[in-house]
């Protein structure tokens, strides 16, 4: 076991984001895919404020962009449970497989 | 070995084992639960980095925000103690492959390059020294993002209150 360094919250934040692409290519639920992409959104605010702890500790960039892209995620996540809450109320399931009039 | 690294292993370990978790389970409001874990491990990290602001602006938007929407849409969405249906075991079989080859990659990658860290003096980043940066209109201030963020905030939420609107029938 070494010292946690930066290469410790560099692995983490590939796992996290691997994790999350696996949970979005298996789910076929709206919700649980809106679930595995704020894993991938925090695996990517996780390598920013690790690159800016490690490499650029005499700068605040990589932290305002962390701030940014959570406000982001904030926003994209409520615009798409309004979507799924819609969806639900029309099809009445939020599967993927059922909702696929934009298909053909 | 310190107590310090004992922390961040155990807070590395929570926070994938209950990634892991979140992305596996049947049951969805488990894996809601499970996501709750894994962003309070996000932010146990980001406490050990010594990021308070970062580690309570996460707390709150995404334990206290985030996650609590999603409950809620569970709630309103999902019939109870129903599981979600079982996915094809060749579909779990190639994605897994697919992200155990990504990673691998990515791993190979960071570990052949050597990070140059800079001889610069770190600055301290408390609340104080963030509000300041971010209200600065200078070269290096983030005022413009900081606006364009609020508007955007603004824009989503009366997106949501359109979206989500009941379409009453037409009755006149």
């Amino acid at each position: 076991m070494m010292q946690p360094g930066l290469y410790h919250l560099l692995f983490i934040s590939a796992a996290l984001f691997f994790i999350g692409i696996y949970g979005f290519f298996t789910r076929r639920n709206l919700i649980t895919m809106l679930m595995s992409i704020e894993l991938i959104l925090n695996s990517v605010n996780l390598n920013f404020i690790a690159f800016n702890k490690y490499l650029w500790p005499h700068k605040m960039d990589g932290l305002f962009f962390t701030v940014f892209i959570i406000a982001i995620a904030a926003a994209e996540a409520a615009v798409a449970i309004a979507i799924i809450i819609n969806l639900y109320r029309s099809h009445n399931s939020i599967d993927v497989e059922n909702a696929e009039e934009l298909k053909y | 070995m310190n107590g310090s690294d004992i922390i961040f292993y155990l807070l590395a370990a929570l926070t994938l084992v209950c990634a892991v978790l979140s992305v596996s389970t049947r049951q969805i409001f488990r894996a809601a639960i499970y996501l709750l874990f894994t962003l309070i491990g996000i932010a146990g990290i980001y406490f050990w980095l010594d990021y308070q602001f970062i580690a309570a602006v996460q707390i709150v938007v995404y334990v206290g925000g985030i996650v609590v929407l999603i409950i809620f849409s569970i709630f309103l969405t999902q019939q109870a103690g129903e599981k979600l249906p079982k996915q094809k075991i060749g579909r779990k079989i190639f994605s897994a492959l697919a992200v155990f080859c990504g990673f691998g990659l990515t791993m190979l990658q960071v570990y052949q390059h050597d990070f140059i860290e800079t001889e610069n003096e770190a600055i301290t980043t408390n609340v104080a020294d963030i509000g300041r940066k971010m209200l600065s209109t200078n070269a290096e201030g983030y005022a413009l993002p900081f606006e364009v963020v609020s508007m955007l905030l603004l824009a989503a939420m009366i997106g949501c209150i359109v979206i989500a609107l009941k379409s009453k029938p037409e009755t006149k």
